[in-house]
């Protein structure tokens, strides 16, 4: 099973209520998801020589208690930066003005269980287990600002339930991916990439397909090329959902095995794997609602 | 005869089930509006009397399953599986609908006024499908007995490994499926194709359908075909 929804606002006075709306989405997949939830928000990016990470402390000693604004003295103190840093419980935003490699060896070499959950100039990502609706209110998803939205409710089949195995997954800067299905070769993908310094942070065959489409785009493929590279190499069951800053993409796999439908209003485009997830939005009734094809591409612009 | 009304935003779809299931076969209403369907999962399933129900919006899964002897009408979409395994009665889906529509369904009519996607009348037992738009990959897959008319195109593998079950075409078929093959229209069939069309109430002329049946190639297994079909 699985569930995923995507929301992006054309109306920007609808960027303040994205998280209003998205949550009866998420939770509406509440039965095809049960045991995790995540969703990576994307919003006006920051300046060129900034960046900001979405950082997970569950899985530290510490959890929820974790010392957050002792890590930004840390980082003073070590690498003479100055970071921001935006707590809630076990999560928090990093905002720094250095190259990113730099800071996130720095938090793996001295916070090895602190988990980087997304890096980028627009992407915050937010994922944990729990219900739907725990995970929400956990992280605030109601109070989330935004144009576009990536999320998921998951039920594993594929690999266990732990917080760095739930969706959204991330590789590169500001890419992001969630999945409803299951692959049959993500070790093919994984041996692919390994050889071409691609380091791969969990079992999750979701994960493959992450790093196989961000790795073709640093290649220089633009979206479109990258996820036709993707029907060839990709095997298995799936409905992906991709998020960048500027686009939403789906795809499904040339069976259609696993669901999905779309609503377009001239406010937004909402995805979902099924309408029961779409039916509390405002104009719904009246919206272009249509089940994409197998096989065939779907990008929506920012 | 009584009309009820069922607000899925304010009562439990249980509720309409149960009624449909027991109230219904006293045979004083006649007509049940079904409002907020909201993409519920199996509205009107398992009926088993002469009653019609409106859904008014987007079914969910299974909508109208197993229907019997009931006129089941859905105003806009229908999930995965509408009217699977149908005995009787008629399954009318305005919208469009999702993979596995009319599965296995033994009787009854199957309209869907869209486009049905993947496996439309998977398996086919006896029933009737119309559908007015378009029908996606392995449509009609080991369909045993019964007629599906297609107004719009197919996709791939149509009628793969069909049985006794009959196919009518009026657009493009991007392929044929193991063992399918285009046959000549008869008499017979194109009256079959004009009622099933007039029962639908879709406006085709029926001379314009192709007939695909099965070669009956693959009743016996053939050691020699190596498994080249």
């Amino acid at each position: 099973m699985c569930g995923i929804v995507g929301l992006l606002v054309k109306t920007p006075a609808l960027r303040e209520k994205l998280g209003e709306l998205m949550v009866p989405m998420l939770i509406g997949m509440t039965e095809r998801g049960p045991d995790s939830a995540g969703l990576a928000v994307f919003g006006t990016p920051l300046a060129d020589s900034q960046r900001k990470i979405s950082l997970y402390s569950g899985l530290t000693e510490d959890g929820a208690d974790f010392n957050w604004l002792g890590l930004t003295h840390e980082l003073k103190a070590h690498l003479g930066v100055n970071a921001s840093i935006t707590p809630k419980g076990n999560h928090a935003i990093l905002g720094f003005d250095i190259a990113p490699t730099v800071v996130k060896r720095w938090i793996k070499e001295h916070h090895p269980k602190l988990h980087i959950l997304s890096t980028g100039r627009s992407i915050d990502l937010y994922k944990d287990i729990g219900t739907p609706a725990e995970v929400a209110a956990r992280y605030g998803f109601d109070k989330l600002t935004g144009s576009h939205l990536v999320g998921h409710t998951r039920m594993a089949t594929e690999s266990a339930v732990t917080p760095d195995r739930a969706h959204p997954f991330t590789a590169g800067e500001d890419f992001c991916l969630v999945h409803n299905g299951s692959l049959s070769n993500p070790n093919g993908i994984r041996r692919m990439l390994e050889p071409r310094g691609i380091t791969f942070e969990t079992d999750n065959d979701t994960e493959a397909a992450c790093r196989f489409l961000e790795w073709r785009l640093r290649e220089g493929d633009d979206l479109e090329t990258a996820l036709q590279k993707g029907f060839e190499e990709l095997d298995g069951f799936f409905t992906f959902l991709m998020g960048t800053p500027d686009k939403l993409a789906l795809i499904r796999d040339p069976f259609a095995c696993k669901p999905a439908v779309v609503a377009e209003t001239d406010d937004y485009v909402a995805i979902a794997s099924e309408f029961r997830s779409l039916a509390h939005l405002p104009g719904v009734k009246h919206a272009t609602v249509f089940e994409p094809a197998p096989e065939e591409m779907y990008v929506w612009n920012a | 005869m009584e009309r009820l009304t069922f607000d899925l935003a304010a009562q439990p779809l249980r509720e309409l089930n149960t009624f449909l299931h027991t109230g219904a076969k006293e045979g004083k209403v006649g007509h049940v509006t079904v409002l907020n369907p909201d993409g519920a999962h199996n509205i009107a399933v398992g009926l088993d009397c002469p009653i019609e129900v409106e859904v008014v919006g987007h079914a969910g899964y299974y909508a109208g399953g197993m229907n019997k002897s009931a006129t089941v009408t859905i105003t806009g979409s229908a999930g995965t599986g509408v009217a699977e395994n149908m005995m009787s009665g008629k399954v009318h889906v305005k919208g469009f609908a999702s993979n596995g529509a009319g599965a296995s369904a033994h009787g009854g009519l199957l309209v869907i006024e869209g486009d049905a996607g993947l496996r439309c009348g998977i398996s086919l037992k006896g029933g009737d499908i119309v559908v007015g738009g378009s029908v996606g990959s392995f449509s009609a897959f080991m369909a045993q007995a019964g007629r599906m008319v297609i107004c719009g195109d197919a996709g791939d593998a149509l009628g793969d490994s069909l049985y006794e079950a009959v196919l009518y075409v009026k657009g493009k078929v991007k392929s044929l499926g193991a063992d399918a093959q285009y046959e000549e229209m008869t008499e017979a069939d194109i009256a079959a194709v004009a009622s099933l069309l007039d029962q639908a109430g879709l406006d085709h002329d029926p001379k314009a359908f192709r007939r695909i049946a099965s070669q009956r190639a693959l009743y016996h297994w053939n050691a020699d075909a190596n498994q080249e079909y």
